[in-house]
Formats: structure tokens, sequence, C-alpha cells
């Protein structure tokens, strides 16, 4: 084996681990079906795929084959999307615990999902990127509508599928549209061609195309529909992954796309862009305003919150890179947080025929009163999503903020104060109903041992953290920056 | 480290607080005023142990005493602490209402007394942090953190709703407001950093590094005004004002002491520590508006102050009034009249405490702060009304009072500079003498509606208001401390606006 390929096996090694991880638990399902054995399997698994690639980090840039690149880029998004699939693995172990048909599979698609997000973050070529986008979508159909007899998760499962495919329709007609213009899908050519081609309609309308296609999988305004209704029916755990893995794998894959292809030099992309991004914030804030549902809510949140994000794609320059690394990461660990509370509170499953998961928020009035570290976690997690200081969500903001300010963006910054003026409101509610005494309608709750659990434990966590670089995020910041570098 | 152990004491203590309720209800009480009695001697013996004065030209710097630690060197921010006379003072004044708010919730608060005394300590701990932070950053990141416990106070130990106003609606409102003018200030305080990036190639958040930033005349106006939204927020400055009597209204009465006691004057101290002296000029040529908004605050203040049916209301509408002659004080920019502005805000922060004390003393004892229900209560209450007299009378500024000392500073201050508006303003302590008489008619004389006797003031109540009445003759009689101990300070915002003046003249 020449040494060209060792190096390249060595830097894919994470998703070759996720891959055999895969085919450890098949066959473990198959020998003899164990819940917990299957759980803990998957949890080594991803472990030896996060080690791996925190060693691999000494290899340096490796081009393996000429679809994949594996950089800091995509090795700081395979960090993120293994740690998401590893939280929700623990979430998943104690919510499956209730559900009384097959549980084993929900980690087999759990870890396909994750290998498709590792593709996802390496891609550098069509091919890839679509690949990878599959990979991630067809098995989160399943984990979406994993608990089928109840009504909300076969909807949710459907809808994401239906939708999904549409999706797929735009992205590979833009890819056409750009093959057949520019006989290239190599990412680094294609941005070349662009320049050469210039404004040529197909090529626009294929950009465009390819545009939605990802808009869809981010639930970006106008694309955003189908976000409240899935984030609603899906399982805790299921939802959880879709928030924060495949949200953050398919951000990546746009962001390689615009430093190398969609490098729009003419401004009229940018004021589109920045439109979209500001209606994005408004219709997410205003929409969740009004939400009596915490996981609709969440689910109206994040299209607000990727909003936030795209200010630093349209902006593209300066601080651009670094912010979304940082802006990821608190986003990342902030949804953990609080889909980890709705999921420890629901878990462990009860059929209900309709929507499993406790989810109404008046549930959660006074759980402060019943479970107070919980909701420790949860107003940590909404603070942080409010951007309130000391939490990680700050110094997210504060990089938005900063990267529109720098770039003299006003409307983009004018459009983030306003989205988070009027977010507050809903964060609030949500806030002030864990700590109301009134009982409210209480039907579910979180058991009493949650926190010795290992679901229990990694929310735990995730809260501290969320504390911790708040108050000094000069480590995440240094991360960050070497990663952008 | 002393710096930096005023702000930790109250956060731990609040902690503590939280923890110390399974030993029972009696427990967090005293730890919460333990911690503001420990943070009030800190700082008075830090007052004993230092110079105010001004250093002498070209000494190291002009804070009394100074800490700092890299924080996010990315960015250039530090932990940075100093303090100086003005600082002084307001801490002082935060651990001090903070014990009052301590024992004036001593009996009202009976449920959740932990988290209570967590959260009260913790917009104290917030708010000393205001106070001594000098690096921008880490300024707003006080200036923003202390709202959250402030929300929890009001939505969950407030009283529920007058005229159909809720108390989460009246704590969200006060959230959505400050939070969102503090967004503008951080794009502001962005926009400097990196006018200050673009002309040294440095980032650096610091106090010291930012007042020297060469600014083009409308990036610094443009600047000027983030800042003075975010500060005319909380004072508050009459079009954006609509958070305050709901909140007023509907917190228990800790929360509208350090409401209407420190909160409104971290806005003040804002506007003299940083929109004063970073943007000298824009401050200059807005100071007219600025004092026109002042005097609008102080009608519109004082005429719906008549108007109201609910007590606290109408104190929370006479703090509108009163913060218009601070607006006043602070952009006339002679020394006389921000050695007024310090004045009155301390003044301000007794009398107002004292009148919210009270009401919510009313409220224990009537369960309303409707003033319709009341009327005759000089003859059924033991010693409160007596106390109501002296802090209505020192709302409205008769001599003899701090309030008195203040408001003359700042108009005798004020005349050379802007006359018409002192004239005019002068008209509002009529208005003053008539929302306050209003006070004293309405709750206290009159014919009694019922003849029972209730119950008198116990001894904690007793000492607690003769404590404040103390503080406010004395320093109506005596004010020399306060004004050595803020006068350097002073000088240096006075020196600032001075030479912005003599600019701006030379140009024209």
């Amino acid at each position: 084996m020449s040494h060209a390929t060792t190096m390249a096996l060595l830097a894919i090694s994470p998703l070759i681990l996720v891959c055999l991880t895969v085919i450890v638990v098949m066959l473990s399902i198959a020998w003899q079906r164990n819940h917990t054995l299957s759980a803990i399997l998957t949890a080594v698994g991803l472990n030896v795929a996060l080690l791996a690639l925190l060693f691999g980090w000494t290899l340096g840039t490796v081009d393996v084959t000429s679809v994949l690149v594996v950089d800091d880029l995509s090795r700081f998004g395979g960090v993120l999307v293994l740690m998401s699939t590893l939280a929700c693995v623990t979430l998943a172990h104690h919510y499956l615990e209730g559900y009384e048909g097959p549980r084993d599979e929900f980690y087999l698609l759990l870890l396909s999902a994750a290998a498709g997000g590792l593709v996802l973050v390496s891609a550098r070529h069509m091919t890839t990127l679509f690949f990878g986008i599959e990979l991630l979508s067809m098995p989160l159909f399943g984990m979406l509508a994993y608990t089928f007899r109840d009504r909300g998760a076969l909807e949710s499962g459907i809808k994401y599928m239906v939708l999904s495919a549409a999706a797929t329709a735009f992205l590979l007609f833009g890819m056409a549209l750009l093959y057949a213009i520019t006989g290239t899908l190599d990412f680094a050519e294609l941005g070349e061609a662009l320049s050469t081609y210039g404004s040529d309609p197909w090529l626009l309308a294929g950009a465009g195309m390819l545009l939605v296609g990802l808009a869809f999988k981010l639930s970006i305004v106008p694309f955003h529909l189908w976000t409240p209704d899935v984030y609603q029916g899906g399982p805790g755990p299921a939802t959880t992954f879709l928030a924060t893995a495949s949200k953050v794998a398919v951000f990546l894959v746009l962001v390689r796309l615009f430093q190398s292809t969609l490098a729009f030099h003419e401004n009229w992309w940018h004021d589109l862009l920045g439109f979209i991004a500001v209606v994005t914030m408004l219709v997410g804030n205003l929409l969740a305003l009004t939400q009596n549902d915490l996981k609709r809510l969440l689910g109206y949140s994040s299209i607000a919150h990727f909003g936030y994000l795209l200010v630093a794609l349209v902006v593209n320059e300066g601080l651009a890179v670094e912010t979304v690394g940082i802006y990821l990461v608190t986003y990342v660990l902030t949804t953990l947080g609080a889909f980890g509370v709705v999921t420890l509170v629901s878990s462990p499953y009860v059929a209900t025929g309709g929507t499993a998961d406790a989810s109404p928020l008046h549930h959660y009035r006074g759980l402060f009163w019943r479970r107070p570290y919980l909701t420790a976690v949860m107003t940590v997690s909404m603070l942080s999503l409010a951007g309130i200081p000391f939490t990680a969500g700050f110094i997210g903001k504060f990089y938005i903020i900063a990267v529109g300010v720098e770039a003299h963006r006003w409307w983009l910054v004018g459009g983030v104060v306003l989205g988070s003026a009027i977010g507050l409101y809903y964060y609030l509610r949500v806030m002030v109903t864990l700590f109301l005494h009134e009982p409210g309608m209480q039907r579910r709750d979180a058991t009493h041992d949650w926190a010795e659990r290992a679901g229990g434990m990694v929310v735990l966590g995730v809260a501290t953290l969320v504390i911790l670089l708040g108050l000094y995020p000069t480590p995440m910041i240094n991360w960050v920056n070497w990663v952008a570098g | 480290m002393t710096l930096v152990w005023l702000i930790l004491i109250p956060f731990i203590g609040g902690l503590l607080c939280w923890q110390a309720e399974r030993f029972g209800d009696q427990a967090p009480r005293w730890i919460a005023l333990g911690t503001m009695l420990l943070e009030l001697a800190m700082v008075l013996g830090l007052w004993v142990g230092s110079d105010f004065s001004l250093p002498a030209e070209g000494a190291a710097s002009a804070w009394t005493l100074e800490w700092q630690a890299d924080w996010i060197p990315r960015f250039g921010i530090q932990v940075h602490l100093a303090i100086d006379g003005l600082s002084l003072l307001m801490i002082a004044l935060t651990g001090l209402l903070g014990a009052m708010a301590v024992i004036c919730s001593w009996k009202e608060i009976v449920q959740r007394v932990g988290f209570f005394h967590l959260n009260l300590l913790w917009i104290l701990g917030g708010v000393v942090g205001v106070f001594l932070a000098i690096d921008l950053f880490l300024f707003f990141l006080f200036w923003e953190m202390m709202l959250v416990p402030m929300y929890f106070l009001i939505a969950l130990w407030g009283h529920s709703g007058s005229r159909g106003s809720s108390r989460i609606g009246a704590a969200t409102k006060f959230f959505i407001y400050t939070q969102a003018s503090g967004l503008l200030m951080l794009i502001a305080i962005l926009g400097l950093v990196f006018a200050h990036h673009g002309a040294t190639g440095e980032y650096t958040f610091a106090y010291a590094d930012l007042l020297d930033t060469p600014l083009s005349e409308t990036t610094a106006w443009w600047l000027m005004l983030g800042f003075f939204v975010a500060f005319a927020v909380k004072l508050p400055v009459v079009p954006l004002h609509g958070w305050l009597p709901d909140a007023h209204a509907q917190a228990p009465t800790a929360g509208s002491v350090d409401l209407a006691g420190i909160l409104l004057k971290t806005a003040a101290y804002g506007m003299l520590r940083f929109a004063l002296p970073l943007f000298p000029e824009a401050s200059q040529a807005f100071a007219p508006v600025a004092m026109t908004l002042g005097l609008i605050g102080i009608f519109y203040g004082a005429i719906l102050a008549c108007g109201q049916q609910d007590l606290k209301r109408l104190i929370a509408y006479t703090s509108i009034s009163h913060m218009g002659f601070v607006l006043i004080g602070i952009y006339a920019g002679t020394e006389l009249a921000l050695q007024g502005v310090v004045a009155l805000m301390v003044a301000h922060a007794f009398s107002a405490a004292g009148l919210f004390i009270l009401s919510g003393q009313l409220y224990e004892r009537l369960h309303t702060r409707d003033m319709r229900e009341m009327g005759g209560l000089w003859g059924r209450i033991r010693g409160l009304p007596g106390f109501a007299l002296v802090f209505v009378a020192a709302s409205l500024g008769l001599p003899g009072t701090a309030n008195f000392v203040g408001e003359f500073m700042v108009m005798f201050g004020a005349f050379g500079v802007a006359p018409w508006i002192v004239v005019i303003s002068s008209v509002g302590l009529i208005l003053a003498a008539v929302y306050s008489l209003f006070i004293m008619q309405r709750v206290y004389y009159g014919p009694p509606r019922e003849e029972t006797p209730l119950a008198g003031l116990d001894r904690r109540e007793t000492v607690l208001l003769f404590g404040i009445v103390a503080l406010v003759v004395f320093f109506g009689i005596y004010p020399q401390p306060l004004l050595d101990t803020s006068a350097g300070a002073m000088q240096v915002v006075q020196q600032s606006v001075q030479q912005a003046g003599a600019m701006t003249g030379g140009a024209q």
C-alpha cells in the first residue's frame, strides 16, 4: 500500500469506523437482541471514531480520492456530528426502554445518519454532497417515524420524506444544470467555471436550485414549512439528531460551497441572501411567538437561528468563517440541552397513539419545584438560545453582530436585534412556565433517577459547558480560530 | 482582589441562600442580610481608606483601585475592574439598598424564600459589576445579565394584575425593552471597537484605549445614539419609559426598591462614565435634545403621577420626573450640575426606596395599593404616616433633605448653560409639590374608611425607616462627604465636556 493510500485511509478512518460499527451492531442484533448491548456498542464505536478523528488532526489536509477532502473544517464538523450523535445515543437508550417494538434498529439508523454527516462535511464534489445528504436523510425518515404507531411520529416521518424528496429533486436538477454548462462537478473547478461563464442564466438557475435544496434541509424561509410539524411529531432522540448533527453537517457543506464555488462576486446575490436571512430570522421568531408546544417552538426558534447564521455567509469575509464555527458550537450545545430535557421528560416512551412526547408547554409548568436541576438545564438552554450574557449563546450572538458591524451590513444587524427582541418573548415564556407554582396538567415527568443515567449526565454536562463557555470562551475561540485559520 | 470580591460576594451569597432554604425560611434571610452588610462594610472600608481627589497630571491612572486579567485575548477583552469616587458611591448605595431590600421583604416574601434571595443578590451582584467594569465587553455583560434575576423577581413574586396587566407581562415588557436597547448598545460598542481596530490595527475593549478613538462626526453621532438609547430606556427618558410603571406596580417591594434605587442609577452612571467621555463632541451636540427630553420627562412624570390611583404606579411616575432633572444635569455638563446629579441620585435612591418600602408596608396591612381604598390612615397606623410625611417632603425637594441639595445644584449648575430649560423645569418643582401632597392627602388624611386600628410598625420596620430618614436628613444638611468623594470623577467628565465645547466652539 502506498504512503498516500495509508494517509487517506487514516484520515478517513472515523467514517470507516462508524460504518464498521453499523455492521457490528447489525451482527450483534442478528445474534441476540439486547437493547443495552446495542446502545453500548454504538457508543463505543462512536467514541473510537471520535478518538480517531482527534488523533487524525496531526495529518493536516488530506485528499481522499478526488471527491472527499479531510481538512480542519471537516474534522471540526466531524467532532460536532459525532458528539451530537453520542448524545442522541444516550438519550435514545433511556427513551426507547418504554417502547414495545424492536428497539435496536434505531441505533443502526442513527449510525448510518452519522456516517452521512461525516461524508457531507468532507465533501468537495457534487457526488459526495448528494451521497452525504441522502445518507443523512434516509435513516432520518426511519428515525422520525420510528414509533410509527403514534400518528404524530408517522406523520412527521412521512412529511419529512416527501418534502426531502422534493428537495432532492431540486438538488439533482441544479447539479445537472451546472454539469450541463460547465462539464464538471468538482467544487473548485465549478468555482473557476462560474467565474468564466459569468451570469449564464442556466448556470444561475442551477446554482439557485442547488441552494434551494440545501435551504430546505436547513429550514430557511421560505422552505421551512416542514420544520414545526416534523419537530413536534418525531420521537425526542430523532428530533435531537435532526436539530443538531444533521443541520450542522448541511450547513458546513454550504460553507464549503461558498468558500470554493459560489463565492458570488455580484452584489445582488449577497443582497438576495441577506434579504432571505432577515426574513428567516423574523419569520422564525414571529411564528414561534404564539406556540404552546415546546417542540414546535424550538423548531421555529431553530429557523430563526439559521437566519442569524446566514449573516455570516452573506458577509463571507473577515470574521465570517470563525463566526460560523463559534455559532455552530454554541447552537449545538444549547440545542442538545433543550431537546435533551424534552427527551428526558418524555422518557421512557409511552404509547399514546397521538403525540408521544411531552411537548405541550403546560407539561412543564412548575417543573422547577419537582426537578430543580433538570429545570436549571432548561433555563440555561433558553437563556443561551436567547443570547443572554454568561451563556455560550451570547458569544455566538456577539460574533454574529460583530461580523455584521464589521462589514457595515446594518440591515442584517438590525434584523438580528429585532429578531432577538422578539425571540426573548417566547424564551422567557418557556422559562417562567418552568418556575410557576401552580401545578399544570402534569402527565409526564422525568424519572427520579434521570441524573444518574447516561442521558441525564450528558444533558447536565452540556449545560455546564454552556455556562463555562459563556464565562470563559477563550478555549473555544482559540480552537475555532485555529480551524478557521 | 478586593474589587473581584465585591462582585463575587453577592453571587456566592445568593447561592448560599438558595441552598440554605433547606434549613428553614429564616436562614436565607439572615445569610442575605449578612452578605449585603459584608458588601457594605467592604465598600465603607475602601471609602475610609482611600483618597479620591484627582491624581496629579501624568499619574499612571486615574483609578483609586484597579484589577485586570486577560479573558478573551482574541478580541483584547480583559476582566478589567476599577473604582473611583463615583463608582464607590454607587456601590455603597447598592450595598445599603440591598440590605434594605432584604429587610423589607422579611415578612412579605414567604414562598420560595431561598430562590427569592438568590435572585435578589444576583441582581445586586450584576449591578456592582456594572459599576466596576471598565472593559466595555464586561460592562455590557453585567448590564444585560442583571435583567435575568430581575425578571424572575417580578414574574414570580410580583403582585398579580391591577386592571388586567399581569406580573409576567410586566416582567417580559421590562426585559424586552432593556435587552433590545442593550443590543443597540452592543452594536455601538462593536462599532467603536472596529473603528479603533481600523485606526490602530488592534482589537481592544478597554475604556482607556477607546477614549481616544478617532471617529468621523457621523460615526460618533450614531454610536453615541446607540449608547444613549440603551441608557435612556433604563433611566427612563420619556418616549422609552413604557416598561417602568408596570414593572414597578407589579414588582415585590424589594424589586421596586432595587429598581428605583439602583437600577435606574446604572443608566445615569453609564451616561456619566461612557456616553459623555467616549463621544464628547457628539454628546455636546446632542445636549439640547437630551435636556429637552429631560424637561418633557419632568412634566410628563409629574402630571401622570397626579392621575394615578395605584400608589406604586404614582411613585414610579415621580421617578420619571426626578430622572428628568438627572438627565438635564448630566447634559448640562458643568461641574456643579454634575455634582448635583450625584447628590440627586443618592437622594432619590433614599426617598424612592423609602416610599416604596412604605407602600409595601401599607400593602401588607391593607392588601391593596389602590388609593381610593385608603384615606384617613393617620389615625389608624401608629408611626407609619409620620415617616411617610418625611419621605414625601424629601421627594418634593424640601430644604433640609438631600433631594433639595441635588435639585438645587443641578438647576444652579445648568442655568449658565441652558437658562430657559432651568426656568421651565423649575415649574416642575411645583408639580412635585402637588403630587407629593396628593399622596399625603389621599392616603393619610381625609375621612377614614374604617375605625379599626391597623398593626403599628414593628421594631424591624421602625429601625429600617429611621435609618433612611437619618440618611436623607444627614445628606440634606451636610452633603460634603458625597461631593468630596465624587469630585475627582466628575471633574474628569466635566473636562471632556469642556474640551469638546472648546473644539466645536473653535470650529465654528
